[in-house]
Formats: structure tokens, C-alpha cells, sequence
């Protein structure tokens, strides 16, 4: 299934790392050091033995199909640095000659298999059909009260009008926010924070106050019509308020390039959101796979940037068809090798713009960007194409906006000549994730 | 929305509404925007029209290109290391003093840098901006990391404050005229900043040394006194017989700094004129028999850069005794001492007998480090295995460390090898700091031996951290395997300290861990 020629590079392998802490940890065990008995299956498999403090060593085993980690550490972390080590050494030296797992790694290994081959949806319990159309309607019910009490304060806004609110401060968006997940919409109340925290955003706010109360007036009308709305439009606007997605979706297999990995931690800390953004490379359909780790725990879905998985991609309806989830995997992640590519400033803003008619809520659309030379400046940094005259701006605060340190990493890979970059474009700009230079194929996650 | 797009009057008109509130406005007469539900209908429109039709905005000016760095970029697994070791510098120090396992990635990043600019490497353009903050935040990795980063690195520099201080100092190099360029050269130092011409006049010195002073002559007279003295400091690199008009002529200096300064070099040039003066001077006080210091201080030898008032607590004649016999050529007591070598000498009761006997050995000693003298070095230092206070020379580690560094190598590593095993760890630190790296086959085994040799004599291995890590930096990477045997937890011995068997293995298997790093990492890098 998988061959141990094609080895992570170790940028992949820290990737997985739920922490800096473990990514420095597992970084010092990537040395033939503290293993022994290191060794590798044929089907995608690699593990050893790690010398610790304690006079037994560790057991430490990797699926590298899941990827997948075991390890007799009493480390919670996901994975632990044992398994980090391990797959640092695999990348930098191999596993030798395919080789019979020990029995201490092999029982979980078959274990494993077992647990993949079992069908993916194994339904537990018989559906109380009944119940759950009950349930739905109650909870519709309840969101129609939230849509209306919200309906009723962005008229207040409108009437008593926005200059108030810069004074007003955040407190009363915040009771309107919280009424709303009462109410069991929570994309409301998300978007209800995000509209209360625009007046001190600086220079310009008015505008962008009345924009976004204007399209949290456009969500609230959708949703009071969203029995007339064509399905997609429909499954768009449910999910935006917050339902979870109802029905399966569509699955798409392909060999999936990852883009972009990179965690976002919410205002009050307690929950990390770690976006993954991939493209099929066959047919070019963008990805974006979320996952969210619990208070204090990083998320366990981890994918390397350049690596390409072959996999089944179940895509959520509505929502400009971005969402999915990852299904079954075909074989282990095998590096890219290639760049994909780019487009112009121009292009990216008409896939933006294209992608608004399925979700006009839609933030941004994922895009490979190039040949185009980063300009920085002090005001603001630029995306501008190699050719011509076009650029686009580079947001560099509020939402998705990305450390200066990986902007001056960009300038650095680029020295004032052509790169290729995927990001983020959307109506605040471009946010650059992740960038190729003219002469490598290894691409580079922007810090 | 832009100014000028079609429809900005109308969101321009909206926003204006909104601000105001519906309220206000209804006396003003109806219109789309007349209930708050209307505002936003038309407000919604407007947003989503204007973010399905943004269009790119005009590119502001591009920045330069970077000036090509010819150097190749290092092999990828060396550049994944330095990653890893550039990533490891912040907070590797992970609380207390108890370090673990692993190896210490932050003492290794000198090392790769060192390695990775005799192979003539350039940094991976990735990894810039992590260097120029490494070289911001440790002045000690400054030079190799900017030279890494090389013309990319200032290129960046050149964009971002924060690393402003890349653009001081020799790094400026790339900016730098052909050395043959008359007129380039000329200019610039006319007319450059400080750095600039410091930079210029190391690389004018290292082009054609009798250059440097030369170009120095030119402006000598209006540069500023701390100018003049960091100027002339330059000259140390590549100091010959050439230097020696300048420097004479700089001993009239209007700055006392400047003149001690010349005086310091010229003594170190054993034929200039300089050095005879010191020489007549000192051979009149000291000889086979008897040590006489000078009376007095005359002009003459204020001239010559004599101190004339000693620092609190010492005597103002042995004072001024020291600095004849530092400053004179040491090749003038032969003859002086009737054909005697160095050993010969310092052996001599004269010169042990009685109260100037330290006064004259340490003044020996400052002066062959001046002189680089590896014979008289060789007779101040002894015989490595005689106890340091019964020594001829001096029983100060300091100076005997600077003793050793005027001696081959081999013959360095060798003395330090056999001072180590007849006096144990406890003093090696300094000497063992001025060995090349990595260290001789006799030299590394005797600093593991000690080591063995302290775990079984039972005290605590962070006794000896300091050696420990200079080992894990120093040590030949070969010696790992051999060391092995060492990493294994044995039982505490008897009179030990509790545990301390435990934390030796842990200190040997660091040890073990770090040295099979430095190999991976040279060879990566190879």
C-alpha cells in the first residue's frame, strides 16, 4: 500500500506537533540517539524503541496512512514526542529494509486495520425518525424567535444610528450575542460578536459596521425565506446560522494536495480551530477540512503541507461546496513534487467574487496566486503580479490576517522576484499561507 | 468600495444615513432609505455587489531585487537542521538546572554556522528572517549569522527597522568598492559613516596591508580621537615591520589612548626601534646579576607609552620594571644572560631569587603573548603535571591560557591533555577553552577519563556542567561510540551522592546524544 521511498520531509513531520513544546521535544529525539530496533512495514508502518529516563524504554508506533500513534508514554500529547522522534528519524534516514512488525507493535497495527476496514457509518441506534422531525422543528422554532429579536435590534441601530457606537461599547452586542445562542443559533451570535467589535477597529468603521450589519440583515431575511430558496442556497443559509449540516454529502475522490494548515485560537482561548486547506489535483476542487481541539488540547487532525493524500472528500452542502470531510484514505501521504499553479490578482478577485453567487457571506475563497512579487511597505504590504500594474493588498489586522513574521518570511523567499503563494483572497485582500520559490518544489508554510 | 466605482455616491449616501439613524433623517423626505429595513435591504445589495466586483488595486513601487548571492544554498536536510536549531533558540532552557537527555540545540548553532561558511554555503532564503533575529538577539552569533544571510539578509534588512542593525558595522561589506578601485575607495572614505570605513579599512588591510596605513595618513590628522583609536586598533590585523613609521609617528599623539595604543604594537614588532628603546631600557634592570627597576619615569619612556602612575596598591618602580620587560623583545636576554634559553632563565635564582621575582615572570608572560613567542611560552608555562602554584611562570589560569595560545596546537592540546590528567577537571575549564575544536584524540580521552573518574569518586555531575558542555561542543563526534559504555544507569556506589549514578548516565547519554548530532549535522552539511 505504501513504499518508504517516498519520506516525509521533516517540515511535514513537525507539522504534526500539537505544541512547540513537543515540536522541539520530538525534534531532539530525531537522532539515532535514544532509538533502537527501529524498523518499517510495508504497508506504512515505522516503529522503535526509545531509551528514556526510566530503565524500560518506549514503544512507539506510527500508521503513517492515519496518520496514526502509539506509544507507551504516559505523554497525553497527540502525538507524543516518542512518535515525533521517530518519524523525524524515518525522514531523515529511513526504516531499512521492509520488516515484519514486533508483537508489541504489531496487535495494535491489526487492531487498526481492523477498526479502518470496518464500514465508515455504522449507524448505532435506529433512527427515531419521528423524534428527530420534532426536535428539528422545536429548534426551528426557537431560531425564528432569536431571528426576529435580532431583526429588531439592527433596526434599533439603524435607527437610533451607528454614531452612537462608538460610545455604546461591546457590552450590549455581547447580551445580543448571548441571546442568540439561547436561541440555538450560534453563526448568529458568532457573527453578532464580530459586528460588535467593529466600532473600535479604527479608521473607516461606519462603513464596515453597516456592511456587516447589512449582511446579518441579508442572513436573517434568508433564513425566514429559506423554504423558497433553491437547495443549495438553502443549505448555505442553514449552516450559517448554525444547524449542523443534515444530509450526507457528496463524496469526491481524488488525489488531494494540502494547501495550508494553520490553527486559529477564539478571543476567550478555550477553543483552538485549526483550518486545513487542500486541492484535488485532479479535478481542482478546493478543500477545507476544519477540526477543533478542546480547552488546553490542540486538534488531533494533523496534514502536512505539501503532501498529497488520495482519499475520499465527503463535501457539506451549502457553503460555496468548501466544506468537507475527510473520508476514507486510499494509500499513505506522498510528497507533492510539483507546483500548482498560480493565478492573477485579478483572477483570484473573480473566483472570489464567482464563489459569492453560491454563499454571499462568503470572507475569502482559497487560491494559488502567481507569479506575483510581495511588496512590502509600512502601511500595508502588497501581492502584486509579476506582469502589469494589479496588486492586492494584504490584510494585516482583524480576521485571517497572519503574523508579520511570515510576511517578512515571503519577502525573504521572494528577494523582489516572482513567487507562487496560496491564500486566503477575500474582501479585506489576500492572506498569504503558504509560498513556492521560482527554483523548488518544496513548499514553504508562512510562519 | 473605491472612489469613482460606479454606485460610491450611493453607498457613500447610505453609510451617511446609518450614521445619522433613519429617525433623523425621516423629515428629510422618504426615499429608499427611509426605514431602518430599507437601509439595510440597500446596504446589502451594496456590500455584496461591491465584494463580488472588487478589482485588484495599482501596485505600489516594487522593492530592488536582491543582488544575487552566488554561494549555493546548503543541502535540505542541513537546512532543515538549522530550522530546527534556529527554532530551538528561544526558551530551549527548559526551567532549572537540570538538563535532561537531549542535546542543547542553541550551543550547537555556532558550530553549524562556522561549518556551513567554510563549505561556503548561503542561508536558505526561508530561514533569513529567523537569523537576522537570532544575530539581533546574541551579538555573539552576529557575525557568522549576517555573513549566512549574506546579501539577502541586508537586502532585507534594509526593509524592516527591527533589523536595522544589520546595516552597521562590517556587515555593510556588500556595499563596498573594489579594493583597486583608487577613486571608489578614496571617496567612501572621504565621504562614508563610521561603519563604512571601518569596513573599508579591514578590507583595504586585507587586500595589501601596507595600504591601510597609507589610506589612514590621508585623513589622520582631522579624525576624531576615538576614531583614531579604533582606526589604529584595525592595524593589529596583519601588524608587519611596514607599520612601523605610522604607528612611531602616532606615539606623538594629542590622545594618551592613541599613544598607548601605538606603543603596544610597535613592542610587539621585536625590530622596530620602539622595541630597541625597551629593550636598552629593561636590559639595564635586569640582568644575570640582579634585578634593579628603573628610578624614575623620564620622557623618553612617556614617550614610549610607559604609564607612569602604577594603580592603587602597587609600587611605582616594579610598576614601571613590568612594563620595560613586556614591551622589550624577548630575544635580547640571551645574550644578556650569556647564551641561556628561555627554561634556563626563568630557573635562574636571579630571576626567582628575590622580591621583583612575580613583577619580572608576569611581564615575561604578557610580553610572549605579545611576542607570540612559543619558546619562552613553553619555559613560562613548565611542565604541565607540576602542581600550578610551584610553576615558573604564573599560577593565574587566565594567563596561562593565553600562554598556551601561542603554541602549535598539537602541542597545546597535548599540554592541556596531561595537565587535565595530572590535576583533574576542576581548573581545565579555561585551558581547555583555547583548544582547537574538535579536540585531539589524547586531549578528548583525558577529559572523559577525568570524567569517569569524578562519577566514581561520587559527587553530583553538574560539578562539572561547565566541562560538560564544552565537551558536548568540543569532543571529536567519533569518540561517541567509545563513550557509549558510559551511558549505562549503574548502581550508586556506596559513599555516593544519592542518586548521583542515575544523573551521570543522563549526563553521559546528553553527552552521547549531542555528539552523534554534530556528526549528522557535518554531515549533512558536507
Amino acid at each position: 500500500m505504501t513504499d518508504q521511498g517516498d519520506r516525509w520531509t521533516a517540515e511535514q513531520v513537525l507539522d504534526l506537533a500539537p505544541d512547540d513544546a513537543s515540536r522541539k521535544a520530538g525534534g531532539r529525539l530525531g537522532g539515532a540517539g535514544p532509538w533502537l530496533q527501529i524498523g518499517g512495514s510495508a504497508s506504512g508502518s515505522v516503529w522503535g524503541l526509545c531509551k528514556g529516563s526510566g530503565s524500560k524504554p518506549y514503544r512507539t508506533v506510527v500508521d503513517l496512512t492515519g496518520p496514526a500513534y502509539k506509544c507507551s508514554c504516559p505523554s497525553r500529547k497527540f502525538p507524543c514526542k516518542h512518535a515525533l522522534g521517530l518519524l523525524l528519524l524515518w525522514s531523515a534516514e529511513g526504516a531499512g529494509e521492509p520488516a515484519e512488525a514486533p508483537d508489541w507493535a504489531a496487535q495494535w497495527l491489526a487492531d487498526r486495520a481492523a477498526k479502518v476496514a470496518r464500514p465508515a457509518g455504522g449507524r448505532a441506534a435506529p433512527v427515531d425518525e419521528e423524534g428527530a422531525r420534532r426536535r428539528a422543528e422545536r429548534r426551528a422554532a426557537r431560531i425564528d424567535a432569536g431571528v426576529t429579536e435580532l431583526e429588531q435590534r439592527l433596526a434599533d441601530l439603524l435607527r437610533g444610528g451607528l454614531a452612537g457606537q462608538e460610545q455604546a461599547g461591546y457590552a450590549g452586542w455581547e447580551e445580543t450575542a448571548a441571546r442568540m445562542v439561547d436561541a440555538q443559533a450560534p453563526g448568529l451570535a458568532g457573527r453578532v460578536r464580530e459586528l460588535g467589535t467593529i466600532p473600535s477597529c479604527g479608521p473607516g468603521w461606519p462603513a464596515r459596521m453597516l456592511e456587516e450589519a447589512a449582511l446579518l440583515h441579508l442572513l436573517d431575511r434568508a433564513w425566514w425565506g429559506v423554504a423558497g430558496l433553491p437547495e443549495g442556497l438553502a443549505a448555505t443559509v442553514r449552516s450559517r446560522v448554525g444547524l449542523p449540516a443534515s444530509e450526507e454529502g457528496e463524496a469526491v475522490r481524488d488525489r488531494w494536495l494540502v494547501l495550508a494548515q494553520y490553527d486559529t485560537v477564539s478571543p476567550d482561548g478555550r477553543l483552538t480551530t485549526r483550518r486545513i486547506w487542500l486541492r484535488g489535483l485532479e479535478g481542482g476542487r478546493p478543500a477545507l477540512v476544519l477540526d477543533f481541539g478542546p480547552p488546553g488540547r490542540p486538534p488531533g487532525l494533523a496534514m502536512p503541507v505539501g503532501l498529497v493524500l488520495e482519499a475520499e472528500m465527503c463535501f457539506r452542502p451549502g457553503s460555496a461546496g468548501l466544506r468537507a470531510d475527510l473520508g476514507e484514505r486510499f494509500a499513505a501521504a506522498v510528497p507533492c513534487g510539483e507546483v500548482p499553479a498560480g493565478v492573477s490578482t485579478g483572477a483570484a478577485l473573480e473566483a472570489y467574487g464567482a464563489a459569492l453567487r453560491e454563499d454571499p457571506w462568503l470572507e475569502s475563497w482559497p487560491v494559488v496566486l502567481g507569479p506575483v512579487v510581495p511588496i512590502p511597505g509600512e502601511l500595508g504590504w502588497q501581492l502584486a503580479d509579476a506582469e502589469g500594474t494589479s496588486a492586492l493588498p494584504v490584510p494585516l489586522t482583524g480576521g485571517g490576517s497572519r503574523s508579520r513574521g511570515g510576511l517578512w518570511q515571503l519577502a525573504a523567499l521572494s528577494g523582489g522576484g516572482p513567487v507562487t503563494v496560496f491564500g486566503e483572497c477575500g474582501h479585506r485582500g489576500f492572506t498569504p499561507l503558504t509560498a513556492w520559490q521560482p527554483d523548488s518544489t518544496e513548499p514553504v508554510a508562512l510562519a | 468600495m473605491e472612489k469613482g466605482d460606479e454606485g460610491y455616491g450611493e453607498w457613500e449616501e447610505l453609510v451617511a444615513a446609518a450614521l445619522l439613524g433613519t429617525d433623523r433623517r425621516r423629515g428629510g423626505g422618504g426615499g429608499p432609505t427611509g426605514s431602518p429595513e430599507a437601509l439595510l435591504d440597500a446596504a446589502a445589495v451594496h456590500a455584496v455587489r461591491r465584494r463580488a466586483g472588487l478589482r485588484p488595486a495599482a501596485a505600489h513601487p516594487r522593492p530592488a531585487p536582491a543582488p544575487r548571492d552566488p554561494r549555493p544554498a546548503p543541502p535540505q536536510a542541513a537546512g532543515r537542521r538549522l530550522a530546527q536549531l534556529l527554532a530551538g533558540r528561544s526558551g530551549a532552557v527548559n526551567g532549572g538546572g537540570r538538563r535532561g537527555t537531549a542535546p542543547d540545540l542553541t550551543e550547537l548553532l555556532p558550530q553549524w554556522l562556522a561549518a556551513a561558511a567554510r563549505h561556503g554555503y548561503r542561508s536558505p532564503n526561508a530561514l533569513v528572517p529567523a537569523l537576522l533575529d537570532a544575530a539581533r538577539a546574541r551579538t555573539d552569533l552576529r557575525q557568522q549569522a549576517l555573513a549566512l544571510a549574506g546579501p539577502r539578509g541586508l537586502w532585507l534588512a534594509r526593509m524592516n527597522p527591527d533589523w536595522r542593525f544589520a546595516l552597521r558595522g562590517g556587515a555593510g561589506a556588500g556595499e563596498l568598492p573594489e579594493v583597486t578601485d583608487r577613486v571608489g575607495v578614496e571617496r567612501l572614505w572621504q565621504e562614508g559613516l563610521f561603519a563604512e570605513r571601518v569596513a573599508l579599512l579591514g578590507a583595504v588591510r586585507a587586500h595589501e596591508a601596507a595600504a591601510a596605513p597609507r589610506l589612514l595618513s590621508t585623513t589622520w590628522a582631522t579624525e576624531r580621537a576615538e576614531d583614531r583609536l579604533m582606526f589604529l586598533d584595525s592595524l593589529r590585523v596583519g601588524l608587519s615591520e611596514g607599520d612601523e613609521p605610522f604607528l612611531e609617528a602616532a606615539l606623538g599623539d594629542r590622545s594618551r589612548n592613541v599613544r598607548a595604543t601605538a606603543a603596544e604594537l610597535l613592542s610587539a614588532l621585536p625590530t622596530s626601534a620602539l622595541a630597541g628603546r625597551m629593550a636598552e631600557r629593561a636590559l639595564a634592570c635586569v640582568g644575570p646579576e640582579g634585578v634593579t627597576p628603573p628610578a624614575e619615569c623620564d620622557a623618553g619612556m612617556l614617550r614610549d607609552g610607559v604609564v607612569k602612575r602604577p594603580p592603587a596598591g602597587r609600587g611605582e618602580r616594579a610598576w614601571w620594571l613590568g612594563q620595560l620587560v613586556e614591551a622589550a623583545p624577548l630575544s635580547c636576554w640571551r645574550e644578556r644572560f650569556g647564551g641561556l634559553g628561555p627554561a634556563e632563565i626563568v630557573a635562574l635564582p636571579v630571576a626567582t631569587g628575590d622580591g621583583w621575582t612575580e613583577e619580572l615572570h608576569a611581564a615575561w608572560c604578557r610580553a610572549a603573548v605579545r611576542q607570540r613567542d612559543a619558546l619562552w611560552s613553553r619555559a613560562l608555562l613548565g611542565p604541565a603535571s607540576a602542581p600550578p602554584a610551584a610553576g615558573p611562570g604564573t599560577a593565574s589560569l587566565a594567563e596561562r591560557a593565553k600562554l598556551l595560545e601561542t603554541l602549535p596546537d598539537a602541542e597545546r592540546a597535548q599540554w592541556v591533555a596531561e595537565f587535565i590528567r595530572a590535576h583533574g577537571l576542576s581548573e581545565a575549564f579555561q585551558l581547555l577553552g583555547v583548544c582547537v575544536v574538535p579536540w585531539a584524540g589524547a586531549l578528548g580521552r583525558a577529559v572523559v577519563d577525568a570524567l569517569d573518574t569524578a562519577r566514581d569518586a561520587g559527587s553530583y555531575p553538574w560539578s562539572f556542567s561547565g566541562v560538560m558542555g564544552l565537551a558536548e561542543r568540543c569532543l571529536d563526534p567519533a569518540e561517541a561510540d567509545r563513550l557509549e559504555a558510559l551511558t549505562a544507569a549503574a548502581q550508586d556506589l556506596p559513599d555516593a551522592a544519592p542518586g548521583a549514578a542515575a544523573y551521570w548516565a543522563e549526563a553521559f547519554q546528553r553527552l552521547v546524544a549531542t555528539l552523534r548530532l554534530r556528526a549528522a549535522m557535518l554531515a549533512e552539511l558536507a
